[in-house]
């Protein structure tokens, strides 16, 4: 089923950040949202993942099909690795989450307690998170931040695996990641120039 | 929602001090009212009701600011609203959890501090009933509270204002449970009237969490 976005127009608290976003995408497509800090990339992806409503334009093709990764990890330092990724499978309706272990090298991690891995480590489980929800709608913030090179390839390896099986994803970054998909850049959709200069505006 | 509830209480046990704090309190109060009060074994079984209702409550407020601000903090809360759990659902399973772990166990050792305020013996069954019907809407109450709240910076001291108005007529009917029980009159009117606040709180409260939920994750 086809995942698509119309005419979105999307604000932060009562400042609208973009409007007129149209794209659509197919089974097996991946889509990075590109732009400097502040255009509205984090708020793009949290309005697609309904954590806010969109300030007019339509979402289509989700329904029970998305999973959302954010800035922060949602990782329980008193849980070990499995514990953690046993919780979320569960609350997906999955069994199972050996392929999320595996997939990023957590397997030997899994029964330590979250609270001792390193920032990366934390990371690759929060990505493993996504492997064992199962859904096929992956939208992504920052997916790569404080992971090493060689992580960064894993998760790449993964996000092409993901495709390879009609899966979708939606990510925003600053960084070249080695998969195929298609770029979107943001600054054109902004819909004022920035708050700081209207509000210097407000005083000339 | 099973998995939240195990997880939930897997994380207070293995944090500990979240079960151990409201009982902690509960039993600091019970111990030092004698003192304060003096040793007068009939006026302490007089106040003894209304004394263990006051500690019991004031103790499940006590751990209330954690129930979401943890979830919060890590970004598991706006996680969850993203996850195919209806939010309401989440926030029953939350108060539920917070019920376990700090309300249970204040339910079953308040006939037990009942004894150090000479509360009578026939007392012991009426503190029981009354807290257990009672207290499911203390934790539910401060859910919406704690709903309300969540993302604040010392959203404590706001929480306990918020909720402590919405506990007085639990507190009222529940401590008049134990008192009417005790001079052998009927019971039944406060003890519906109890049971009647919890039964509303927990068919209202969580539309009402979950709405204001939704506006503190935007």
């Amino acid at each position: 089923m086809r995942f698509c976005v119309s005419n979105l127009c999307v604000s932060r608290g009562r400042i609208p950040l973009l409007g007129g976003l149209d794209f659509s995408l197919d089974d097996g497509d991946a889509l990075i949202v590109r732009g400097p800090n502040g255009v509205g990339k984090t708020t793009l992806l949290r309005t697609i993942a309904g954590l806010q409503p969109p300030a007019s334009g339509d979402i289509e093709g989700i329904d029970e099909r998305l999973v959302y990764s954010g800035h922060y990890d949602g990782i329980k330092p008193t849980l070990t690795v499995a514990e953690n990724l046993q919780f979320w499978s569960q609350i997906y309706g999955q069994d199972g989450i050996d392929t999320g272990l595996d997939s990023f090298l957590l397997t030997d991690l899994s029964d330590l307690r979250a609270g001792v891995l390193s920032t990366g480590q934390r990371r690759r489980l929060a990505l493993a998170r996504l492997v064992v929800t199962e859904r096929s709608i992956w939208l992504l913030d920052e997916p790569t931040v404080s992971l090493d090179d060689c992580a960064v390839e894993l998760f790449c390896k993964v996000v092409r695996r993901h495709l390879s099986r009609g899966g979708i994803v939606l990510a925003a970054s600053h960084v070249d990641l080695n998969f195929v998909a298609d770029t979107l850049e943001l600054e054109p959709y902004r819909v004022i120039e920035s708050a700081v200069d209207s509000f210097e505006e407000a005083f000339s | 929602m099973i998995p939240l509830l195990a997880r939930d209480l897997r994380l207070a046990i293995r944090a500990g001090s979240s079960l151990g704090l409201g009982l902690a309190f509960f039993l600091i109060v019970t111990v030092l009212i004698p003192f304060s009060v003096g040793p007068e074994p009939v006026l302490l079984a007089t106040i003894a009701p209304g004394i263990l209702w006051l500690g019991a409550l004031l103790a499940c407020l006590l751990s209330l600011d954690r129930l979401f601000s943890l979830d919060w903090d890590d970004g598991t809360l706006e996680l969850l609203v993203v996850a195919p759990l209806p939010l309401e659902a989440v926030i029953v399973v939350k108060a539920l959890a917070h019920w376990i772990t700090t309300a249970l166990p204040l339910v079953i050792a308040a006939p037990l501090f009942g004894l150090l305020l000479n509360l009578p013996t026939s007392g012991f069954g009426w503190i029981l009933v009354s807290l257990f019907v009672g207290t499911p809407a203390l934790s539910m109450i401060g859910a919406f509270g704690a709903a309300l709240t969540v993302g604040l910076k010392r959203g404590g001291l706001l929480l306990s204002l918020l909720v402590l108005p919405l506990y007085i007529p639990t507190l009222i009917f529940g401590a008049d449970v134990v008192r009417r029980g005790l001079l052998g009159t009927d019971v039944s009117g406060p003890l519906l009237m109890l049971g009647g606040v919890s039964a509303g709180v927990i068919a209202l409260m969580p539309f009402a969490s979950a709405a204001v939920l939704r506006m503190n994750l935007r």
